[in-house]
Formats: structure tokens, C-alpha cells, sequence
């Protein structure tokens, strides 16, 4: 990366070095303008919604949770607003994740790293806590001068460092509070929690969680993003010659020259570069890189450089975007006298695309379409039959009834087969003497056993087929399964 | 030791191992010091986790820790807590009457759930895991019963056993008609033949029924009744139906009749407590074959 010879590295002779990598301390600066601008209203939205999310109520009748997305462990089930997911329905998941991977891969091949740059929760509370610095310490220069300084440590001082201290533990506190509202009724845990009536499991998560935020976005910061995340290398092996990245324009800073010289060369009609060398793009970099040295895996492409770059272009007058959202194969076609092409449509985004929209569609769908009544039957494995004393044969079923829906269901059962069973449900008779009529309670299952017998003269010589049918006879709601009727 | 570490590699800038391998040298890359102090804390970490928890195997125990933590002790509080979460169920399991669990959903799963168990731990050797049985062992699954397929006898059987030697036990048992001289070897041959035909199986050629059929009268109407429909009271079973514990072919018959057959099913009262006895005749008749 760094192709100049610091002179602090050489190291006079029998000098073994250190054995660590001391961090290289980041001071960004502060700067406005249009991705800054992106920035905060993304961070404004993905805060507001982490936050407050589990505040948001949803009506779902009387006994049923009212909040709008809680993961209830307890009686493992997921609720989405008007979804409400069974642990057996897990795969929803899956596909989510499926659809979440490629919309990444998506937007990598579209703007490189947008993720890492303006929607991760490692660069947002990063962004929050550098804020919270830069109020209370100043700015870059105040803040390397405070850092640097060997002066003993003044009240104001120590105040400045309590404060902004305390802060950032309060967000981060608030950060694991809010995690632990979406596993419990927001409301009622946040009166527990207050009243130090809490679950003992809530107060060690949102521990686990302020310490996390703390040390992340308060010391750790971009070496998470360098050497702990895994996806600026995924992202170095998927990006494709097409893909804009955050990209310093050299065929159009290059040579780096002082303002002043610049004007006088222009006017002498010499070709100068824009770059005026102010290095107010490695000041603002929340990363500490200097992205003239072109892409870097460090960068994390938030667009601040962008901004800076464009501040300083705009008072010594040149053009704006000297750094902006290009690729290589751009600043190519510029040198070359081309005008630039931008292919945000090509193959690579086509099929991911494709993909989210047949994933995506294919979830919509299943979602849309599952059944709040299903059934489940297993045959029993020993014995899988029983020969009773008139000789006619017997075959027991497990099945499992899974009402999904917010009501009771009264639920009749039937079977159907070539060899004419009769079946009998245990249990059930002496409720129901005439047909097995079984009631299963709102949003829970029910497991039956079922015993299903074949006359002697209708005995298969092999298994066959037999259907079980169940029906919510108040709604005519129905649900089937098949199974093997076996002989002994 | 060598100035390798002066050597600075020219196209990096970086100062290198000294290493070399084909004119290609090693850059020395130090870790990051979080990654050293992370790693330094993980082996703080460890040796705390000695000093707290049981960790080092001694001759004949191990160190216990500073709290004296076990899992052994962990499993017996947490059972100890399922004891009193099923406290109110198992109670109602004591005292509610078999018919009125099998009527009651909940306390009919919470029997079977229950008697399933324990009838892995307890039956499933002589009767099998899904209560199929084998040869001199009951089906527990079909509608031939014994000594009898109600929920009350089902329950006593399991109480006092079958010639298990507990004052209530049932009694009553195939007599050796051969081995003791009652029945000489051509009359077990023809009796045998009799009772193959109660139920429609073939018989051997030149078989007299008439013979058959005074032997069987003189000798095992008695228990087996009239016409060999069986008699629960004495467990002896039903002779015209399609079961047959001890197989139904001829020579399975003659050993049957002239050796005798006194099965044993032991007695659980006293072995098992009252509420899981009757989980376990709850489960027994839910397997299918109740009466």
C-alpha cells in the first residue's frame, strides 16, 4: 500500500522490532456535502428503526402478543407484523439471508462497498460515536493536539474525556437495551428493567451488547472493518471492472501541483492536474487511507472524500467529483479522449437481480399461499402392523395437527384408501363417539394417534397408499397427508 | 544474532524476516496489538477458567473449583425443577380414575408421554420397544388379551404380575399334559390337530376330529372353555382367534401342550408409584388393542 520508505521504520542494526502493530490512531475531520448528507439521513433512519421498532404495536386479538416484531422464545415463534413464523417455517430465514447475500452482491457490483460505507451497524455507530468526539473534543487538529499533548491533565480536560465517556456508554447502553425489547413485550420489559425487576438474561445481554458497542464503535472502529470483517475480501474477489467505486480520478488530479503554480502554468497553457496535494481527503477518511493510492481494501467507500474533495474544488474553482463514484476502465476511456460509459445494466447486476426477484417472488408466494391448518402424519416404525384376532390387520399413525391461526379450530379427520379402513382416533371416541372431532386451541398443535385397520379380506399383500384428510368444519379450511399402509 | 532486521525490502518499503527463499524475502508483518492483547487475554481467560471450574483430572478425582461447580449437581436442580412444573399434572394424574384421563386430553398425553418412558426403561426388554412382543411375550398392540384388555385390568395386570409371586398375582397355567404322563404322544398329536381346526388352519391327514374334539373336552375345556374361547380369569387364551403367543403350527402345539407354559410378567406395584402404574395402563390401552 504504502510505497514510500518511512524513515521511522528503518531500524538501526540488532534492533529485533516490535512484535505488535501499534494502531495508527484516526482523527477524521469533519466536512459536509453530499454524502454527508446521505450519511446522516441514513443513520437518522437505521437508528430510528433499531430503536424504536419494538415500540410499534400490532393487533393480533386477545392472547396473541401486540408487538409489532418480537422474537417470542419461549413459545418459539417469530412475529412480523402480520406474519407470524413456526420454528418449523425456519427456512423463511433462509431464503431472507439468500436474498440479503445476493442484494449485497447487487449492490457491490452497482456502487462497490455501500454497504460497509453508509448501512453496516459497525460504520453507523462508528459515525455516531466520531460525532459525539467531535462535539465535545473538536475537531481533527483540536483533538490530535489533546491526544499529543504531555501537559498534566486540567480539570476542563478531564471533564471533556468523563463526558464524551459517558455518552458513548449511554448510547451504547441504549443499543443493548434495545436489542433484548425485541425478544419480550417492549413495554412491560422496559417498566422491569427501569424497576430492576427485569430477567436476570435481559440485564446480561444488554451488558453484553454495551460493552460490544463500546469497544467497537468507541476503540476498535475501522480495524474491525481491516481485520476482523470478512467481507472486504469477498468484495475484492466478486467486484468486477465495471463496478463504481469510490475512485480518485488521477487522469485528472495527476501531477499534483500547488494552487498558485497551477494558475501560473494554466496560464502559460500547460496541461496541470487539479489535485492541489491539500490531503483534506485523507483527513475527512474515517479509515485513515489515502485514496489516491487508488481502491485499498481499508477503504470503505463512504463517499467523505467525495465531499471534501469537492469543497476544496469548489474554492480554487475547478470542476467538482476530482474523486467520485468511477472506475478504471473510465479513467482510461478519458485519457484516450472518450467519453465515459456507465454500465450499471449488464449481465452481472441482470442475473442478480434475477435472482432476488425469483427468491424474493418464490417466498412472496409461498407466504401468501401457506396454510394456517396443515397436517403431519408419521407411521409407527415398530410395529409398523399389527395383525389383530380376527385376522384383519392394523396400522398406527402419529399425526400432528398445527393450527396456525389466531382461533380454535374444531377439526374432523377422515382416511381414504383402496383396502376401505376404518379408522379410529385414541382418545377421541369417547368425546365423539361418531366421527373423530377433534378441537385444537389457537396457535398450537396437537398430536393424535391414529389406528387405522384394513378387514381381513381387504388385506394388502404390500404397502399401499391411504390419505388422511383434515377439515376445520366451521370454516371447511382443509389440509391432507399420505402415508403407507403396510402388511406384517 | 544477524541485522536481518535493518533489512528494508525495496519494493514495499518494509523491513523484512531475513528469511529467503529464492531470492523472495518474508516482510515481517507484525499482528496487530489488539490481536496480541486479545490473545493474551484468552490465556488470562484460561487459567482463570482452572482456577474457577473443575479442569485438572487427579489420581482418583479432579480439582473441584473455587465454587465447587458440577453439572452433576446442575442436572439435578433442573430435574428437580421439571418436578415441580409437572408437580400439579402428575398429582392430577394420582387421582383422577383411568377413564377420566383417557376423556381429558391433556392428562391423556401427559399419561402417554409418561407411560412411553417408562416402558422404555421397564417393559421394553421382555415386550419390545414398540410393545410388539415376541415368541412367550405378549403384542401389547392387538385386541388379544390375556388377562383381559380394560383399562382396570390392564392396570392390575401391571400391579401384581402373572405368577410374579405378589399376593394379587394372577395364577393359572398351561399344564405339561405330556411331560406328566396325562396325555399320551398320539393324543397330543390329535389334540394338537383339534386346535389347529378351531381357528380354520389345516390339519394333518387321517386326523380324527371326533377324538380331538373328547380329548379337548375332557382335558382343556376346564380353562380353555367351551368350544377353546379362552377364560381371562385364568389367562388362558383364546384358541380361535388368529394370535398365538407361543406360535400356532403343529409342533410349536405339541410342545405347547405336553411341555406346559406358565409365562411370568413380574409385579410393579411397589417398584413403580401409583400415578406412573397408571400412565402406563393408559399408554398400554392408548397403543390400540384396549378394550
Amino acid at each position: 500500500m504504502n510505497k514510500t520508505v518511512n524513515p521511522n521504520e528503518l531500524k538501526p542494526a540488532g534492533d529485533v522490532g516490535p512484535l505488535y502493530a501499534a494502531r495508527k490512531k484516526v482523527y477524521p475531520q469533519s466536512v459536509s456535502g453530499t454524502f454527508r448528507r446521505i450519511k446522516w439521513g441514513l443513520m437518522a433512519v437505521c437508528l430510528g428503526v433499531y430503536y424504536f421498532l419494538p415500540f410499534v404495536r400490532w393487533n393480533r386479538g386477545l392472547g396473541a402478543p401486540s408487538q409489532a416484531v418480537l422474537i417470542d422464545l419461549p413459545n418459539s415463534r417469530f412475529y412480523f407484523f402480520f406474519i407470524e413464523l413456526w420454528p418449523q417455517e425456519v427456512y423463511y430465514f433462509t431464503g431472507l439471508l439468500i436474498v440479503a447475500a445476493v442484494a449485497l452482491f447487487l449492490m457491490n457490483s452497482v456502487g462497490g462497498r455501500i454497504w460497509c460505507g453508509y448501512l453496516c451497524p459497525q460504520t453507523v455507530w462508528t459515525d455516531v460515536f466520531y460525532a459525539v468526539e467531535r462535539l465535545i473534543e473538536g475537531d481533527r487538529r483540536e483533538r490530535m493536539k489533546k491526544d499529543k499533548s504531555s501537559d498534566p491533565l486540567k480539570l476542563e480536560r478531564i471533564s471533556e474525556i468523563v463526558l464524551k465517556h459517558s455518552i458513548w456508554l449511554m448510547i451504547a447502553w441504549w443499543t443493548g437495551g434495545a436489542w433484548v425489547l425485541y425478544f419480550n413485550d417492549a413495554p412491560t420489559l422496559v417498566k422491569e428493567l427501569v424497576t430492576f425487576q427485569g430477567p436476570m438474561i435481559a440485564y446480561i445481554w444488554i451488558g453484553i451488547l454495551t460493552a460490544t458497542t463500546y469497544v467497537l464503535a468507541g476503540y476498535m472502529r475501522e480495524q474491525v472493518c481491516t481485520y476482523m470483517c470478512p467481507w472486504p475480501r469477498i468484495q475484492a474477489a466478486l467486484t468486477d471492472e465495471w463496478a463504481l467505486n469510490v475512485t480518485y480520478r488521477y487522469d485528472r488530479g495527476e501531477k499534483r501541483t500547488s494552487v498558485k503554480k497551477a494558475a501560473e502554468l494554466r496560464a502559460l497553457g500547460q496541461q496541470v492536474g487539479d489535485c492541489v496535494d491539500c490531503y483534506q481527503c485523507v483527513a475527512v477518511c474515517p479509515t485513515g487511507i489515502d485514496i489516491r493510492n487508488g481502491p485499498q481494501m481499508e477503504c470503505i467507500q463512504c463517499g467523505l472524500c467525495i465531499d471534501a474533495c469537492d469543497n476544496v474544488m469548489a474554492k480554487i474553482g475547478r470542476p467538482k467529483r476530482l474523486i467520485g463514484y468511477d472506475n478504471d476502465i473510465n479513467i482510461h476511456r478519458r485519457q484516450e479522449g472518450k467519453a465515459p460509459i456507465y454500465r450499471i445494466v449488464r449481465p452481472r447486476t441482470i442475473v442478480y437481480s434475477a435472482i432476488i426477484a425469483a427468491i424474493g417472488g418464490f417466498m412472496v408466494y409461498m407466504l401468501a399461499t401457506r396454510s394456517l391448518l396443515d397436517v403431519n402424519v408419521l407411521h409407527d416404525r415398530n410395529p409398523v402392523a399389527v395383525k389383530l384376532s380376527d385376522g384383519s390387520i392394523r396400522n398406527a399413525y402419529t399425526v400432528r395437527l398445527l393450527n396456525k391461526s389466531g382461533y380454535d379450530r374444531a377439526i374432523a379427520i377422515d382416511v381414504e384408501g383402496p383396502i376401505n379402513p376404518t379408522m379410529h382416533v385414541v382418545g377421541a371416541d369417547s368425546v365423539t363417539p361418531d366421527r373423530p372431532i377433534i378441537v385444537i386451541p389457537r396457535d398450537s398443535t396437537s398430536e393424535l394417534r391414529l389406528l387405522v385397520t384394513a378387514p381381513a379380506e381387504n388385506n394388502p399383500e404390500k404397502s399401499i397408499p391411504v390419505r388422511f384428510h383434515v377439515m376445520d368444519i366451521g370454516l371447511g379450511v382443509a389440509a391432507s397427508a399420505t402415508d403407507n399402509f403396510v402388511a406384517p | 544474532m544477524t541485522d536481518h532486521h535493518s533489512d528494508i525490502d525495496s519494493v514495499s518499503g518494509k523491513s523484512t524476516t531475513g528469511h529467503e527463499w529464492d531470492g523472495i524475502k518474508e516482510l515481517n508483518t507484525p499482528l496487530p496489538r489488539w490481536w496480541v492483547i486479545t490473545f493474551y487475554l484468552t490465556i488470562v481467560w484460561a487459567i482463570a477458567y482452572w482456577v474457577v471450574y473443575p479442569a485438572w483430572p487427579l489420581i482418583s478425582s479432579n480439582t473441584t473449583g473455587m465454587f465447587g461447580y458440577s453439572s452433576r449437581a446442575d442436572v439435578a436442580v433442573e430435574l428437580a425443577n421439571l418436578e415441580k412444573i409437572r408437580g400439579d399434572k402428575m398429582a392430577a394424574l394420582g387421582t383422577a380414575s383411568l377413564a377420566d384421563i383417557e376423556k381429558d386430553p391433556a392428562l391423556l398425553a401427559l399419561a402417554r408421554a409418561k407411560g412411553k418412558t417408562v416402558f422404555g426403561d421397564n417393559c421394553a426388554p421382555c415386550h419390545g420397544s414398540g410393545a410388539a412382543g415376541a415368541k412367550g411375550y405378549p403384542n401389547l398392540n392387538d385386541d388379544d388379551w390375556l388377562w383381559g384388555g380394560t383399562l382396570d385390568q390392564i392396570m392390575q395386570t401391571i400391579q401384581f404380575g402373572a405368577r410374579s409371586g405378589h399376593a394379587k398375582t394372577h395364577e393359572g397355567q398351561m399344564l405339561a399334559f405330556g411331560k406328566d404322563g396325562v396325555l399320551k404322544p398320539d393324543e397330543i398329536v390329535t389334540v394338537a390337530n383339534y386346535v389347529r381346526s378351531l381357528s380354520g388352519l389345516p390339519t394333518r391327514q387321517g386326523f380324527d376330529k371326533a377324538k380331538g374334539e373328547k380329548i379337548f373336552a375332557e382335558n382343556c375345556v376346564a380353562c380353555h372353555g367351551d368350544g377353546g374361547k379362552g377364560n381371562q380369569e385364568m389367562g388362558a387364551p383364546n384358541l380361535t382367534d388368529k394370535i398365538w403367543l407361543y406360535g400356532s403350527d403343529e409342533a410349536a402345539l405339541i410342545e405347547t401342550i405336553s411341555q406346559g407354559r406358565a409365562g411370568v410378567m413380574p409385579a410393579w406395584e411397589g417398584r413403580l408409584d401409583p400415578a406412573t402404574i397408571k400412565a402406563m395402563a393408559v399408554y398400554v390401552h392408548s397403543l390400540g388393542g384396549g378394550k
